[in-house]
């Protein structure tokens, strides 16, 4: 039996899909920052898959920018939450309610 | 035959890490789990041709992106498990159906409208002279933004890790 591209496709969703409900469900911001890196890497799977299928390198030039801006992202949430927990001591984004009327 | 075996394999890894790092208390498993994850997506990569990126996503990802957030975790303090209690009453029904529409929705997507172009006769080469040939010809522009970016990423990392919340005496 062949892999064909839509089974990349259909894990490619798995994965977004657990990446966007862990989103919704966790409260904690690492956990959350965690699931944006894995939605990332998800879409990062089909961009590569497809490039596969239509004989592009062009997907795999775009996944290397993804990860790019994602490193720096990292860095600079990262440090946001470092800088959070500092004041607030503690990493439950329910905490962060200052600007609640 | 080969191709599938991998795909069972490192598919059923690359799930088991993503739930376990959204169902785990605590985040350093979840860290864990999500390094599972980002790994068996770089065997994937390798299986596509993709050698380069493959490389790339065990270094960045795997390596330095996955030592970084375990490195906060450490700081920020493990041993206090989260509370997985949810504040917002309707919260987290609401959470797990709109999760599981939303799958039901790509899913539908998918089955209806799958990639239209017909397959490649041969896969892109993904080594590191294909891909910097177009890196340094067609992306060229893209490329050199993305310095700046990381130039002010690192400049925004120090501006706030040195931010001292204390009034000065």
């Amino acid at each position: 039996m062949d892999v064909t591209a839509g089974w990349y496709l259909a894990l490619g969703a798995a994965l977004f899909v657990i990446g966007a409900s862990g989103m919704l469900l966790r409260r904690n911001a690492l956990v959350m920052f965690m699931s944006i890196e894995l939605m990332l890497n998800a879409v990062n799977l089909n961009f590569v898959v497809i490039g596969r299928h239509t004989g592009d390198l062009n997907g795999q030039v775009a996944v290397f920018f993804v990860m790019v801006v994602a490193a720096a992202e990292v860095v600079v949430g990262l440090a946001i939450m470092i800088a959070v927990f500092r004041r607030r001591a503690s990493a439950s984004v329910d905490d962060l309610a200052t600007l609640k009327g | 035959m080969v191709e599938l075996v991998l795909f069972i394999v490192f598919g059923a890894i690359a799930l088991a890490g993503a739930l376990s790092m959204v169902l785990h208390p605590n985040p350093v498993h979840g860290a864990l789990g999500l390094m599972a994850t980002m790994l068996s997506i770089a065997v994937f990569y390798v299986v596509n041709s993709g050698h380069f990126i493959a490389a790339v996503q065990v270094v960045v990802y795997a390596g330095a992106v996955m030592t970084l957030f375990l490195f906060v975790i450490m700081l920020i303090g493990v041993d206090r498990h989260e509370n997985l209690e949810e504040s917002l009453p309707i919260q987290r029904p609401l959470a797990i159906a709109v999760g599981i529409a939303f799958l039901v929705l790509l899913g539908l997507i998918g089955g209806n409208a799958w990639i239209t172009a017909p397959e490649a006769a041969s896969p892109p080469n993904g080594t590191v002279e294909n891909i910097a040939d177009l890196l340094f010809t067609d992306w060229l522009l893209p490329f050199e933004v993305t310095t700046l970016l990381l130039i002010i990423a690192s400049v925004g990392a120090v501006a706030l890790a040195q931010y001292d919340p204390r009034p000065k005496e």
